[in-house]
């Protein structure tokens, strides 16, 4: 697999370095040359100078034969236009755009660009997490940050123990998906009484964690307070 | 009409005071004060009817500036890819009737008036007018320029006769 990377910065150093150390194929495009200095001391051939929005410089990237693009400069008008021409273009099967404006995601999916990455949203989410909701852990997000998978830990307070699953109240956008019970996996039915201790796994849409939270081990006070 | 530009530069200044002066209804979008500022020192503070502050690739902005009910945008702020998304999302988002971005590289103009957006490509006319002017030839029309250009951006020109 060939993947091509728009964008020098941190991400796109980070992802070069973390594709190349798998042995994939990479070339990193980056336009100023500073930068570009420092990438080839460490990439090597795999650094190509030059404004990757310009077909020249795509052409001189192989992009005719890259498996997939990805663009991560800190302009979303840049990358929205590096995923459509290597698609109109060079016929590129794959883009993903990093979106820098969380609220500029919309206008991605609007101009064809369908696998974005809202690093800014995604980051929000976890300090959110970090800092509103106690014991709720986030295990993984999904469709790019739009469906969160979390664990929270009952203790003999949380207003769940005790409780059967059909008698707590959870928003649609909530599924209790396994509980974990002295290293036993349980699948939950309604019937299924909680109890202190117990680790429930969670998957959720990110704005209603707090009502799961809520709702399972209680509202607590931000660790700062 | 009501026209909504982008970029508050040489060119999008004074297009404003031209359709001004005609009786359009123009609204100026720059994301930069100092230059709504340099156009009226330029032009007359009532070079244009309306000024918003703001990116112009945000919704918002645009919504300000009037574009649900604009007849025409124009994108002529300093940037390519600006001008390009811009153009996308007036047409594509809010439906305006007629839509024109400025692009200076010949490629991606071309590419970008392929897939229906329409851009004017100032370099290619005029780079082509430069060339025509300097030999003493004829000039041609704008959309030949456009093509010649598009057609060999690396400045080979196979036309037959041509580089006499």
């Amino acid at each position: 697999m060939y993947v091509i990377v728009v964008g020098g910065g941190k991400v796109g150093y980070y992802l070069t370095r973390t594709l190349l150390s798998e042995g994939r194929e990479v070339t990193l495009v980056e336009k100023e040359q500073e930068r570009v200095s420092r990438l080839t001391a460490e990439f090597g051939e795999n650094v190509l100078l030059g404004d990757g929005c310009e077909v020249r410089v795509m052409e001189e990237a192989g992009m005719k034969r890259a498996d997939c693009v990805v663009a991560v400069t800190g302009h979303d008008e840049d990358n929205i236009v590096v995923c459509q021409m290597a698609r109109r273009h060079f016929g590129v099967p794959r883009q993903i755009a990093r979106v820098n404006n969380p609220e500029n995601e919309t206008i991605f999916h609007l101009l064809g660009i369908g696998e974005t990455v809202a690093s800014t949203r995604i980051i929000y989410s976890l300090i959110d997490q970090e800092v509103g909701t106690g014991e709720s852990l986030l295990l993984a997000a999904l469709k790019r940050g739009k469906i969160v998978i979390v664990t929270l830990d009952l203790t003999a307070d949380s207003p769940a123990a005790g409780r059967m699953v059909k008698d707590i109240y959870l928003p649609g956008e909530c599924v209790l998906a396994a509980i974990v019970r002295n290293d036993h996996i349980l699948l939950p039915s309604g019937t299924t009484q909680l109890e202190s201790g117990d680790t429930v796994i969670a998957v959720a849409e990110p704005d209603s964690q707090h009502v799961l939270r809520d709702a399972l081990v209680g509202a607590r006070p931000s660790r700062a307070g | 009409m009501r026209v909504v530009v982008l970029g508050c530069g040489r060119v999008g200044s004074t297009l404003a005071a031209i359709l001004s002066r005609e009786g359009h209804h123009v609204a100026v979008i720059d994301r930069d004060q100092s230059a709504f500022d340099k156009a009226a020192q330029r032009l007359g503070p009532s070079f244009t009817q309306e000024t918003v502050r703001g990116i112009g690739i945000d919704e918002d902005v645009l919504r300000q500036a009037g574009i649900e009910e604009a007849d025409a945008f124009i994108s002529v702020t300093s940037g390519d890819n600006t001008n390009i998304v811009a153009a996308q999302i007036a047409q594509q988002r809010f439906h305006v009737p007629k839509v024109l971005a400025r692009v200076y590289d010949p490629i991606r103009a071309e590419a970008y008036r392929e897939a229906g957006v329409q851009t004017i490509c100032t370099t290619a006319i005029s780079t082509g007018l430069f060339h025509d002017l300097v030999l003493d030839r004829q000039l041609r029309s704008i959309q030949e320029y456009l093509e010649v250009i598009a057609a060999h951006p690396d400045g080979v020109d196979q036309r037959p006769g041509a580089g006499d």
